[in-house]
This record gives structure tokens, sequence and C-alpha cells, in this order.
């Protein structure tokens, strides 16, 4: 990478445009307000001199109190890159924006954190179970899974 | 009068040859014409990521020859670079330089697998593949003298690699280096404009630029659609930064160009190869690390351009000996996003060409 982004510097650039969006930010990361995320999200793409038009991966981390989605974003026009991440403290029924619309990438990615992490995407185009079977009982990548 | 037609469902999979493994597609045909796909994944599915979760970094390192099997050393490189990325552990320049050596001989061999199995798709039965398992199987000999073993290697160790080097090795990877491009003129030889190929291969399954970016394809399949990114030149991991070599990229995104990036990939590998084995220093191949390895709270990222794409492994820790959490971001998974995309528009047979096009490995797709 030429250039990876410090998370403090794109906060407040993100902050300008849509205040109340960034809950926390640190040298290497970004947290942002799970409301907010799809607007983030389409700022960080859409944006010249941002460009993040590359979604590298997705994983969702199961924290007990809330699940931790981390989005690694990449530019291929800048070679730089960044760290999002975005918290649902839901157990019950977690859900979260979908970013297909914006990174079709998303797409397998955001389907297997549905089947083993259990966390809902809304505005998926095909929300299915993806590596276990239709009818599977739990999310086996969660921490009270045994 | 018109006549009246009906979508026709036909199952591809999981048991069946040209689908590299176990997996499975849906094709809804209208006669021979693909109007919708949909891959259906698992058949595989071992739970590697939560199985990794309950061992220590150290015994993790088998687990991930076992994700994509035709290039093992690199997926164990792409986590013991996480790992040390996670726990800030040098790594002395002679193991460096080992890794890339035998991280680009693996890349070749896992080109001759994923080119000789395509051609196989493309209706040139068997006779490239051996060809080609011809030289994969120096590849192995080679892997055999550093580790022991022949597919599963365990070889990368973090801080290091196992052993050094045997003395006969360096004298049959020169053997090697040196035969490897007459090989490569061979393929190109009988392949660049074979009938055949350029028939089932041409114009068929194209995936363009833009698409290639917005569905986050990696390796062979990116850069077929003149996408100029290697993860090797973007973010220089080991000493890729101190070896000259060039990215190629196709022109328009179909299935040839695929192939010829691979191709031109071996060649490029071999360069690499050379000049590594030139600026070899001498020295330990190994640091010291702990039995127990309790990297400090916190995550790391770390990923190189693998044969198949862009293999990452993001790792969380909690400062105790297990990782809380390990995930893999799977190449071939991802490039198979573009399946349907690739796929529709086009007649059965060629679906079985554009699907050997992508070069996936299902062990590293179901995990």
């Amino acid at each position: 990478m030429t250039l990876a982004f410090s998370g403090e510097e794109i906060a407040s650039q993100v902050e300008e445009h849509l205040p109340g969006s960034i809950v926390d930010s640190s040298q290497d990361s970004l947290v942002v307000n799970s409301e907010s995320w799809l607007a983030v999200a389409t700022f960080l793409k859409d944006t010249p001199g941002l460009d993040f038009d590359y979604l590298t991966s997705i994983t969702a981390v199961d924290y007990y109190d809330y699940f931790e989605m981390v989005y690694h974003l990449t530019s291929l026009k800048h070679n730089h890159s960044l760290v999002v991440k975005t918290r649902c403290y839901e157990r019950e029924k977690p859900s979260l924006p979908s970013v297909v619309s914006l990174w079709r990438g998303a797409d397998l990615q955001e389907r297997e954190i549905y089947d083993l992490m259990g966390i809902s995407f809304d505005g998926h185009p095909n929300l299915k179970r993806i590596f276990l079977w239709q009818g599977f009982q739990g999310h086996p990548l969660r921490k009270d899974y045994l | 009068m018109a006549i009246k037609t009906e979508p026709f469902v036909i199952n591809v999979g999981p048991q069946h040859p040209s689908t590299h493994g176990v997996f499975r597609m849906r094709l809804t045909l209208d006669g021979e014409v693909i109007v919708d796909v949909e891959p259906v994944l698992g058949y595989l599915h071992r739970g590697i990521e939560k199985l990794a979760e309950g061992r220590t970094y150290t015994q993790n390192i088998p687990f991930t020859d076992r994700l994509d099997y035709l290039a093992s050393m690199s997926n164990n490189l792409a986590y013991v670079l996480a790992v040390e990325k996670l726990a800030g552990i040098p790594v002395p320049e002679r193991a460096e330089y080992l890794r890339v050596i035998i991280a680009e001989l693996q890349r070749i061999a896992s080109h001759l697998v994923g080119v000789g199995a395509f051609l196989n798709d493309c209706g040139a039965f068997m006779t490239p593949l051996l060809y080609m398992f011809r030289e994969r199987e120096k590849i192995l000999d080679l892997f055999e003298m550093v580790c022991g073993q022949r597919l599963t290697y365990n070889y990368m160790r973090i801080g290091g690699v196992s052993h050094d080097i045997p003395a006969e090795f360096l004298p049959a990877l020169d053997r090697f280096v040196t035969t490897m491009p007459g090989f490569i003129d061979e393929y190109d030889q009988l392949l660049a404009e074979n009938e055949i190929l350029l028939a089932r291969a041409k114009g068929v399954g194209i995936l363009p630029e833009e698409l290639a970016i917005n569905i986050s394809a990696s390796g062979p399949v990116l850069r077929g659609s003149g996408v100029r990114w290697d993860i090797r030149k973007a973010d220089p991991y080991s000493v890729y930064d101190r070896l000259e070599f060039d990215i190629p990229t196709g022109s328009v995104g179909d299935c040839y160009d695929r192939y010829w990036v691979r191709i031109q990939e071996m060649r490029q590998s071999v360069r690499i190869i050379r000049q590594a084995v030139e600026q070899l220093p001498p020295g330990e191949v190994r640091t010291e690390v702990p039995h127990l390895l309790h990297p400090p709270v916190g995550e790391a990222y770390g990923h190189i351009e693998a044969p198949k794409g862009e293999l990452g492994f993001y790792l969380v820790s909690d400062n105790s000996i297990a990782p809380y959490r390990f995930h893999v971001r799977a190449p071939t998974l991802i490039n198979l996003t573009a399946l349907r995309d690739m796929m529709i528009g086009w007649k059965v047979a060629d679906a079985v060409a554009i699907f050997g096009s992508i070069d996936i490995c299902l062990a590293e797709v179901d995990r």
C-alpha cells in the first residue's frame, strides 16, 4: 500500500458530511454507527480521493456483548486501504444493512456470515444459508455455540 | 405460430468430473442456452474457522494446508504472515528468501494444475494435463526435499521456516529453473494457437473490468480482465520489493485471457526464483518463538497474492494461546461471485469451460 489511511483522518472527513455517524476511531480502523453504515459506505466508495472501489474482505466477530462486522476496503485506483467496523448489539435477531448494492463482492461473504454467525443483512438479494443445509439449527461461529 | 418453450433445470455435480471437487450448480436452460446459474456450496465444509479457535497458533498451520491443497505452501505463508504481524515477530532474511522461492514454486505448481484442468474441461482431454503434471512432479520433489511432504507441507513456521534447505536442493532447483522456460514454450507451442482452445475460450465467459473490481475478484481472474493489481506489488510482503517482475494482464477478460495470464505468471515466477536464488543470504532460518504464543490483544490482517487470488487471514487475539477469531478470506469463494455473470447467455457446454477458467479449489471455498 502506498498509503494506509488512518482511521482518524477518514473519521473527520466522514463526520463532516454525515454528522453523528462515527462512534470511534483509532489509528488503524474506524467504527461506524450501524444506522449510518450504508450512507458512510456510499460516501467512502464515491468520494473522489477516497474511491474505495474494492471490498477486500468482510468478517464478523462475536464479542458476546455485540457482534462486530469488519470491512477491509481497498482502492485499486489510489492503492490505499482502510478497515471499517460496525457493531450490532442485538443478539436474538441481529440485523445490519447489506452492502451488496455497492460492492457485489459482498454477496457470498454476507451469506457466509448469515449462515455461520446468524446476522441477517437487509437488502441482500438472496440471503440464505450457504455452507450448512437449510434447516440447520444454530450458528456455529458464535461463541456460545459448542 | 410461436413455439411454446419452457425453462429446464439441470443439476451439475456435486459428483461430476468437471466440477474439480464437490461443487454443484443448478443451471436453468432455455434449450441449450443458460438463463440462470445457482452455485450450491458446502459439501466440503469442515468448519475450519471454528476448529482453529480451539487450537494454538502453531497447531493451526496444518489446517491451512488443508484449505487450497494445491497451494498449501502459499496458505502456510499467508497464515504465518498474519500471526507475525499480530505478535510482532521478526523473520530472518534467509527465511524470507526461502519463503519467496517456495511460494513461487507453488504458484507454478498450482497454475500447472489449473491450466491443465481447464484444458481438460475445454476438450483437450488428459494430454495437456499429463504434460503439466510432469513438471509439477519436479516441484513436488523439491518440496519433499525441504520438508518431507508432497501435499500438505506444514513448512512455513511462525518466525521462519521449519528447516533450512538440504545441500541437494539448490542444484535440483537450478536444473528446474533452467528447463522450465523451455517447457512453458512447449505448452505455448502446443496450445496458444490450438484450434480447440481458441474455439472454446476466445471471447467466451467475458468478465468486464468494472464488474471484476465490483465483485472483488482477485488473482488471474481480476488480471485477466485487464486490472493491473497484484498484492506482491501493491503491498509487498517478504522480499518481493527487492525482486523484479512484471504483472501480466489480459485485455478482454475472457477464458483465454485468464488462461494466458496463468501461463505468463509461470514465466514471471521462474524469473523471481532466479533472482531470489542469486540474492539468497546465509544465516538462520527461524526466529525462536515461545512454544505457546500469547500475542497481545489486537487484530491483524495478513494477505498474500496466492496462485488463485488474494488470500488473507484475519486474526483477533485476546492474549490467550488460541486465536479468538480466525477468518480466511478465500479467493476462490469470492471469485465464484462472478460465475453467474460469466455464464448467462452461453451454451451449456461452455459452462464447463467458464467454470474451469476460474480455477477453484473446493477445500478453500467451503473450508
